[in-house]
């Protein structure tokens, strides 16, 4: 395994509870993982991103340069990123909030509307879930009762209302 | 033993309770607020203190009486904050306390900026504030590092009677790995006669101060210090090495910048040029004596920093001319490229063949 990703979006997109997710699963698994957020302003409203990787061996730089998948939940972001994933990699999009053109065909686009489909589950807030579903299927990173047992150790008891909706959000992506 | 994915900053906080550290003086300022945050929180379950201070000057004078009276102490905070609390950490020093302060570095000078930087080098390791005396300062370079140097950091300063700094940057106190926490042993360490703690009656009364009008006594203190100084170096260097044995180029570098030299060392092998890395831990004491044995066989020195290049004139000073010294870096928060360290490593080794 070795996944250096960049999640970018607006701050309150779940950016970084999303990188979060994938970090915590690695480390339950025993790969050697790093979650990196940008921070300050970013983290009121502006855009947001986290750099996150997870590989076998261990982590040297925390810092992407290149991702080998971008998972982006706004234009801004998509345009930011687009041009540094590496040759090969994974560009994951929002298709409901992205509408861009896409200006590689050395890299593989994969759209899917997660903010509708968030929606469409009455979690608006979700979209971050719905596109990690995706993630999860299109890359086999983890198996998806993985991901529940690190969502179940996440999500602090006093919000366990809120796994199954999480977990349901998963699913519709990766059933995408 | 159970790994926590945890940020930086709180596993020091985390780290620094354990470690016994019972009262916490804080004063928020980006990127190491969340070790108050975390302190505030989690202090008083262990019956500890945490107080935020009306500043940083106040909050390093408070650590200043807490130390006094015995208690394990600390205080964080990042560049413009950590100059406010020199004048404090002299007195600290003068009067022979222990405690420890973390600053977890931004871009500077003035109010500078956020982003993460290692531009406190200097005041760090050489000159924070008036006077003759020295800070042990420990470099952390992931977070697991950040837990076991926090909890090493106490018993260092207990053990010399001194405050010890760790120094991190903005990556490091807000980046997240996992970590364990519980396997520092702990040193053996002296009780604390001297601490202003009551005499019970007992005893006669001890006297923190770091104020002596005799020129002589005065001199005396601070060789004594400088005696202990001069031990610290001898027993408390710290550093990690990677790759030295064949290497013709080594390069130096600390904390995070410490980690991402090692892609672009992956790299340049992969290219068959051969490059080492010796990364210090301890930055005072300073790893010179690695340094200049390393430098027999290596042909030419880098030092990687994100600064303007302040760690170099250390590497210059423990290479002493056996073999060349360079210098990459960025400065103002932006981080360096694995491959901008690479096309750096090209150029000297084109320049040594």
């Amino acid at each position: 395994m070795n996944h250096e990703i960049i999640l970018a979006g607006f701050g309150g997109q779940g950016i970084l509870f999303a990188g979060k997710l994938l970090v915590y699963t690695g480390m339950i698994f025993d790969k050697a993982v790093s979650w990196l957020p940008s921070y300050g302003p970013e983290m009121r409203g502006g855009t947001c991103n986290c750099h996150i990787i997870l590989n076998d061996t261990a982590v040297g730089s925390p810092y992407v340069v290149t991702p080998t998948e971008a998972i982006v939940l706004n234009k801004p972001s998509f345009e930011k990123f687009e041009g540094s994933i590496v040759s090969g990699g994974k560009l994951f999009y929002d298709s409901s909030l992205c509408d861009n053109e896409h200006k590689r065909d050395d890299i593989e686009y994969i759209g899917i509307p997660a903010t509708t489909m968030a929606y469409e589950l009455e979690a608006a807030q979700l979209a971050n879930m719905v596109i990690t579903g995706k993630v999860l299927k299109e890359t086999g990173m983890f198996e998806l009762n993985d991901v529940f047992t690190a969502l179940e150790k996440l999500i602090p008891p006093k919000r366990a209302q809120m796994l199954d909706i999480n977990k349901k959000a998963i699913e519709a992506g990766f059933n995408f | 033993m159970e790994k926590v994915l945890m940020k930086g900053n709180e596993a020091i906080a985390e780290a620094a309770i354990r470690a016994g550290c019972r009262h916490f003086y804080g004063y928020p300022i980006t990127p190491q607020t969340e070790v108050s945050a975390y302190m505030a929180k989690n202090m008083p379950k262990v019956g500890g203190l945490f107080m935020q201070a009306e500043s940083e000057i106040a909050a390093i004078n408070m650590v200043y009486g807490s130390a006094s009276a015995g208690v394990r102490a600390m205080t964080s905070s990042s560049s413009p904050g950590i100059s406010l609390k020199a004048e404090g950490i002299s007195y600290i020093a003068g009067a022979d306390l222990p405690c420890v302060i973390l600053n977890i570095v931004r871009g500077g000078p003035g109010l500078g900026g956020i982003q993460p930087a290692q531009s406190d080098y200097f005041q760090a390791t050489k000159g924070l504030a008036h006077g003759d005396f020295k800070l042990v300062v420990l470099a952390p370079s992931s977070i697991q590092e950040c837990v076991d140097l926090t909890m090493e950091a106490f018993d260092i300063a207990d053990q010399y009677r001194m405050p010890v700094m760790i120094m991190g940057d903005g990556m490091l106190g807000q980046m997240m790995e996992p970590v364990t926490f519980g396997s520092y042993e702990g040193r053996k360490l002296p009780e604390k006669t001297w601490a202003t703690n009551g005499t019970g009656l007992k005893r006669a009364h001890n006297v923190i101060n770091s104020l002596y009008i005799d020129p002589d006594t005065l001199e005396k203190t601070v060789l004594d210090r400088d005696k202990m100084y001069q031990k610290i170096k001898e027993t408390e260097v710290k550093y990690e090495t990677e790759n030295i044995e064949d290497a013709d180029i080594i390069m130096v570098a600390y904390g995070t910048i410490g980690r991402i030299v090692k892609n672009a060392m992956k790299k340049a092998r992969e290219e068959g040029i051969k490059v080492g890395l010796i990364r210090p831990v301890t930055l005072w004491p300073f790893p010179e004596k690695v340094i200049n044995e390393a430098a027999d066989k290596a042909k030419a020195f880098i030092s990687v920093e994100m600064s303007t290049g302040q760690m170099v004139e250390d590497v210059k000073l423990a290479v002493n001319g056996k073999a060349k010294v360079d210098f990459y870096g960025r400065t103002g928060g932006v981080i360096p490229s694995p491959d901008e360290i690479l096309a750096k490593i090209k150029e000297v080794a084109g320049g040594i063949e």
